[in-house]
């Protein structure tokens, strides 16, 4: 998929953080390293509370780790960069803005004139189906429907990398696996590296390249298994005995 | 004046909705009309003199020779100044003090013990000092009202900047978005339901301060008139001050109302 020699566009060297207050101190991370190809998906898979989240924070320049250090492109990261988008939990659309001016929103920070913004937003609401939504407020939209929209929010002014913290978790398991589905769709489109935090197993396998397992806290990069299934993936390959045999090491090595 | 008066009806009739009729149009006069009517009815049945009770034709004959000689229009405008110029400052420190606080841990603090403390003085005794210092004139009565409504405005706009989810101002920092581009986006849209209710607290308020500020030092305005026509027992005239004090208030009032139907429509489900 990447050329052998090609360098990381995303890493972690010995990414450590603690969570200091007055009286106690919390290890959420043990020293994560790790490196990202350009046009990889990576999913960070662990049990809840191992610092999944943190990790991606901390790849997404939010947090700065206690030690450690980021780099992208080769170059530290310090504060968070418009090329590394997010993909929140819950869909975190602005409830005062359609959903066609909040896809519209990176574009209009950027500054680009407001009605090329909106007309580009409209593309990418296309994209994920919502093109007759496009004057709705959140309000009107279905969970389902939010989350696409925060989804093409974080697609349209083309970051390079995107960090997915369990996007789709708060959703029912069916809408959930469509938008699993659409995802892998949108990015076998438009290659993009994307990291991805989750604790559903099959999601990992059917989604990334590699899977990065994490211990309990205090987290650590125990495996990194490559998953070798071609592209382009579909939901049948779900029941192949491959996809199996990988569920079944990535559930022996979270036990 | 539930959340929508009459003129949101229209707007919204000209935006081209089928009005449902609104029993509110109705009872609120209706109620108007009862209470003028019943309290009529007390003072032809009690014989109350006019410097006690006026009745509701007197107080109408008084307000048409108060308009008439100019005098209403006079202290009316006073008051308005005043209330104008107490909203403007009051609100544009409350609001710049209280977005520092909501920023700042630090800041809030140090300055919280002075800021309740200040509250622990009732306006009314503070007033006298500001008119000693800043003159009889309109200053003393803009800072009163200024300082009036300052408190809960502040406090609004701590907890409307504070109630900004923590995942989108995330989301603003992982897009770069300046301080100015965070504020204008996120923080001032998401903290206007909490800083409308500072502002209907505010105008309310406005008026209170700029009528304890006339009673302390004025020659002009609606708490002087007031004062005035207590000193002539000209009742029926303090009725006419009153009157149109409740006016001012409630013209405000719905004025921001107004204002709040427009700009936060997003929050009113569509029915």
């Amino acid at each position: 998929m990447n050329e052998p020699n090609a360098t990381p566009i995303l890493v972690a060297d010995r990414v450590q953080m603690t969570f200091a207050s007055a009286d106690s101190r919390l290890e959420a991370l043990a020293e994560a390293t790790f490196s990202v190809m350009p046009n990889e998906f990576v999913c960070l898979i662990g049990p809840s509370g191992c610092g999944k989240s943190t990790l991606l924070r901390i790849l997404g320049g939010l947090v700065r780790p206690t030690s450690g250090r980021v780099l992208f492109e080769g170059r530290p990261l310090t504060h968070p960069l418009r090329r590394i988008g997010f993909l929140f939990q819950r869909a975190t659309l602005m409830p005062w803005r359609t959903a066609l001016r909040n896809v519209a929103l990176p574009l209009e920070i950027e500054g680009v004139p407001r009605a090329q913004a909106e007309a580009r937003a409209l593309e990418f609401l296309r994209l994920v189906g919502l093109e007759e939504f496009a004057q709705a407020l959140p309000r009107d939209l279905s969970g389902g429907m939010s989350h696409r929209v925060a989804l093409a929010r974080a697609l349209v002014y083309d970051p390079d990398v995107l960090l997915l913290d369990e996007p789709f978790a708060a959703l029912d398991a069916l809408t959930r696996e469509q938008l699993n589905w659409e995802l892998l769709r949108i990015w076998q489109a438009r290659r993009k590296t994307v990291v991805m935090v989750t604790h559903n197993i099959q999601e990992a396998i059917f989604l990334s390249d590699h899977v990065l397992v994490m211990s309990p806290r205090p987290g650590r990069i125990e495996h990194k298994v490559p998953i070798e299934i071609p592209r382009p993936r579909s939901l049948d390959d779900l029941y192949s005995p491959q996809f199996l045999e990988l569920t079944r090491t990535l559930r022996a090595y979270l036990r | 004046m539930q959340r929508l008066g009459e003129l949101v009806s229209a707007l919204q009739r000209k935006r081209g909705r089928v009005p449902r009729f609104n029993w509110e149009y109705v009872l609120i006069p209706a109620v108007l009309v009862a209470v003028i009517f019943f309290w009529d009815l007390l003072v032809r049945w009690r014989g109350y003199p006019a410097f006690l009770l006026p009745s509701p034709a007197r107080v109408a004959a008084r307000f048409l020779v108060a308009v008439r000689d100019g005098s209403l229009r006079l202290h009316t405008l006073v008051t308005l100044r005043e209330v104008f110029g107490g909203l403007a400052l009051g609100l544009s420190v409350a609001i710049l003090l209280g977005y520092a606080l909501a920023k700042s841990r630090t800041l809030e603090r140090i300055l919280a013990p002075y800021l309740v403390a200040s509250q622990a003085i009732p306006i009314v005794a503070l007033a006298p000092l500001l008119v000693i210092w800043f003159g009889t004139g309109a200053l003393s009565k803009i800072l009163v009202c200024a300082l009036t409504l300052f408190f809960p405005v502040l406090i609004n706009t701590i907890v409307g900047i504070r109630s900004v989810e923590a995942d989108l101002m995330d989301l603003m920092r992982s897009l770069q978005a300046t301080r100015w581009q965070t504020f204008r986006y996120l923080e001032l849209p998401a903290a206007l339901p909490v800083l409308f209710g500072g502002l209907k607290i505010g105008v309310a308020l406005s008026v209170i301060g700029a009528v304890v500020s006339e009673f302390v030092g004025a020659d002009r305005g609606l708490g002087f008139l007031v004062n005035l026509a207590r000193g002539l027992f000209d009742t029926p005239l303090m009725f006419v001050a009153l009157f149109t004090l409740m006016a001012i208030a409630l013209g405000l009032y719905f004025l921001v109302s107004l204002l709040e139907s427009l700009l936060l429509r997003w929050r009113w489900p569509e029915e």
